[in-house]
């Protein structure tokens, strides 16, 4: 870099533009927090889908799997699992419930986590009411 | 060095490669369950490993930010550090904290450690990287603050340098941006949105202002260059990194919900984000091309070159691969995701500590720089682990694209696990790179065992009396032409 550009201008690029960025960041997130009413479908959220956001959490699910394609990348996308399931929470119960203690030899398998059929019933709410969220049509498809 | 307090650093820095190494090997134990669905289960499930991976890597690059930043304040504040004393507290409370965090893990079903540690007062555990307890999340803050405070205040009562500057800022930002960790709403789209700024304005973000101060530091080092020229590179670095960078978020914006717009304001600015790495890159090469001296610590100039280039690499061209939104459709969530975030985490921050840690570890072992066969095992250490990262990069991204063809653009997409099984080869082939990249991390441990003080010494005399020799022959001839 030549004599012209000095060090004192590149500390005012530095400061300016990361004030100025920090400032339009901060305005988009007014901005989208205004109108994501619209997409999160929030009005649907119930207690019970508080409480399965809980059990997904607390069980540690997106160590495994991808919700909305953020997670691990060791077993099936879940944000539209209800979907891929026929639109069916029994499926999805049925399916945590039923795991093997001691796994599927040489196979994955999910843990068997012990859930009380409330904590099963809030965590298909949850993932039904995911199911749901504009996501701008991702994924691509039904299988994720 | 030239402060006795620089040497809290050391404590730090054998955290740091102590945690690496549990790492790595918890690492190839969730390789191995890619392919053996059923190793080591149900003892320590997929979720289990992958968190102790993933939370390892973070307590030890912020081990190495902490020791880089004890060892650096002090010399470019030209004063000793506020109180070791607090450094060395605050050290063992956070790898306790750590050790303790990583015992629970393994230890206590997930679901049982959130209930004895209250997640039900304030519920932050479960998501990703952001697993900690809690109590871990509460004494994170402590430290962190403890820190930049100890820091700080050395700082304040020094002499200020761009450098020093933009490190504070850098960890300043760290410890800021981890508050949003403790903010969970209910809505899981705005969970998402503030998830990010405290992962992607990290290691997007404030990580990079580390990772840059860390970079000009040794570079002043090693070769002599006027830091009114590494200052200046360091200030067009960062403001790149921030410029692209917070904007750049939006590319995590595209699908989990929120408006469209962020698809072309992360496509574009995330686009840039590459910028900021290459100048890295040209920074590293041209410092070193300009160098004024010799420094005898060959090992740490490798590592300065080779973090610029694996981090281009890695963030930036391995990042630009899949950050525009109409691929980014397609590649979200995929084998090319863990590809980009190897290569980002390995080139940009696991190097450059692995940088600030060859260049002081000696000197605070009483060295100018290591003996030259310890220094010849680093680099083969160097080589061992980047090579394999390379491939591991490689059969990620390998296993990725085949992933996105038959899973998400055929006509007939497959299911998930019908197309884990397809490309179950590259998950071989990735773990045996691990392996030799455990290799490469086991060479490089042993580099520090190697030589004694008196061959450092007899090493070191030889490459300075060489330049020296050189110079004057330069002045002789010199006076010879005149």
């Amino acid at each position: 870099m030549n004599e012209t550009f000095t060090k004192a201008m590149a500390r005012n690029i530095f400061y300016g533009g990361s004030l100025f960025f920090i400032l339009v960041f901060l305005g988009l997130t007014y901005h989208t927090e205004k109108v994501l009413p619209e997409r999160d479908h929030r009005e649907n959220i119930t207690e019970e889908v508080v409480l399965g956001k809980k059990v997904w959490e607390e069980n540690n699910c997106i160590g495994c799997h991808t919700l909305l394609g953020e997670g691990a990348y060791f077993a099936p996308e879940l944000g539209n699992v209800y979907t891929r399931f026929g639109g069916s929470k029994e499926a999805i119960m049925a399916f945590i419930k039923y795991r093997p203690v001691e796994g599927v030899e040489g196979r994955r398998s999910m843990p068997q986590f012990n859930l009380s059929d409330e904590e099963l019933e809030a965590l298909a709410e949850f993932l039904k009411w995911t199911s749901e969220i504009n996501t701008s049509n991702w994924p691509p498809n039904i299988q994720g | 060095m030239k402060y006795e307090s620089q040497k809290v650093a050391r404590l730090y820095f054998i955290a740091a490669l102590g945690l690496f190494l549990g790492q790595i090997l918890f690492g190839l134990i969730m390789g191995l369950q890619y392919v053996i669905g059923d190793f080591m289960f149900p003892a320590i499930p997929f979720n289990v490993a992958r968190m102790v991976h993933t939370n390892l890597l973070i307590v030890w690059l912020l081990f190495g930010f902490m020791g880089a930043a004890y060892f650096m304040i002090p010399e470019e504040s030209e004063t000793e550090l506020w109180s070791p004393k607090l450094a060395i507290v605050l050290f063992w409370v956070f790898l306790v904290a750590g050790a303790l965090t990583i015992l629970g893990y393994l230890l206590v079903p997930y679901a049982r450690l959130a209930e004895m540690t209250g997640n039900d007062i304030l519920p932050t555990m479960g998501r990703e990287f952001l697993e900690q307890p809690l109590l871990t999340k509460i004494g994170i803050v402590i430290v962190a603050l403890g820190f930049v405070f100890n820091v700080g205040m050395t700082v304040l009562r020094g002499r200020k340098t761009v450098i020093s500057s933009i490190l504070m800022i850098g960890l300043i930002g760290l410890a800021v941006m981890f508050l949003f960790s403790f903010y969970n709403p209910e809505n899981l789209v705005r969970d998402k949105f503030y998830w990010w700024w405290v992962v992607h304005l990290w290691v997007e973000g404030v990580w990079e202002l580390i990772l840059g101060s860390l970079l000009a530091f040794v570079l002043i080092k090693v070769t002599g260059v006027d830091r009114e020229v590494i200052e200046k590179w360091l200030y067009m670095i960062v403001a790149m990194a921030l410029i692209t960078g917070i904007l750049g978020t939006g590319h995590h914006y595209f699908w989990i919900g929120a408006p469209e717009y962020w698809q072309w304001l992360g496509s574009v600015f995330s686009a840039m984000e590459p910028i900021p790495f290459f100048m890295m890159t040209l920074f590293a090469f041209n410092m070193v091309n300009k160098r004024r001296r010799e420094h005898p610590n060959r090992a740490a100039i490798l590592w300065a070159m080779g973090t610029g280039v694996m981090a281009f690499l890695g963030a930036g061209v391995w990042g630009f691969l899949h950050t525009l939104a109409p691929v980014n459709y397609y590649t979200h969530g995929t084998q090319l995701t863990a590809a980009h975030g190897h290569m980002a985490f390995y080139g940009a921050y696991a190097m450059v500590v692995m940088c600030i840690i060859s260049y002081a570890m000696p000197l605070m072992r009483g060295r100018i720089a290591n003996s030259n066969r310890s220094q010849v095992a680093e680099m083969w250490g160097f080589w061992l682990m980047t090579v394999s990262m390379v491939f591991i990069t490689l059969f990620l991204t390998a296993a990725g694209v085949v992933q996105v063809w038959l899973q998400r653009y055929t006509e007939t997409p497959l299911p998930f696990m019908v197309v884990q099984d397809k490309i179950a080869i590259f998950f071989w082939l990735r773990e045996l790179a691990g392996v030799f990249f455990l290799g490469g991390l086991g060479v490089y441990l042993w580099s520090f065992f190697i030589g004694t003080d008196a061959e450092a010494a007899r090493d070191n005399a030889k490459v300075l009396a060489k330049v020296n020799t050189k110079a004057t022959d330069e002045s002789t001839q010199e006076t010879a032409r005149a």
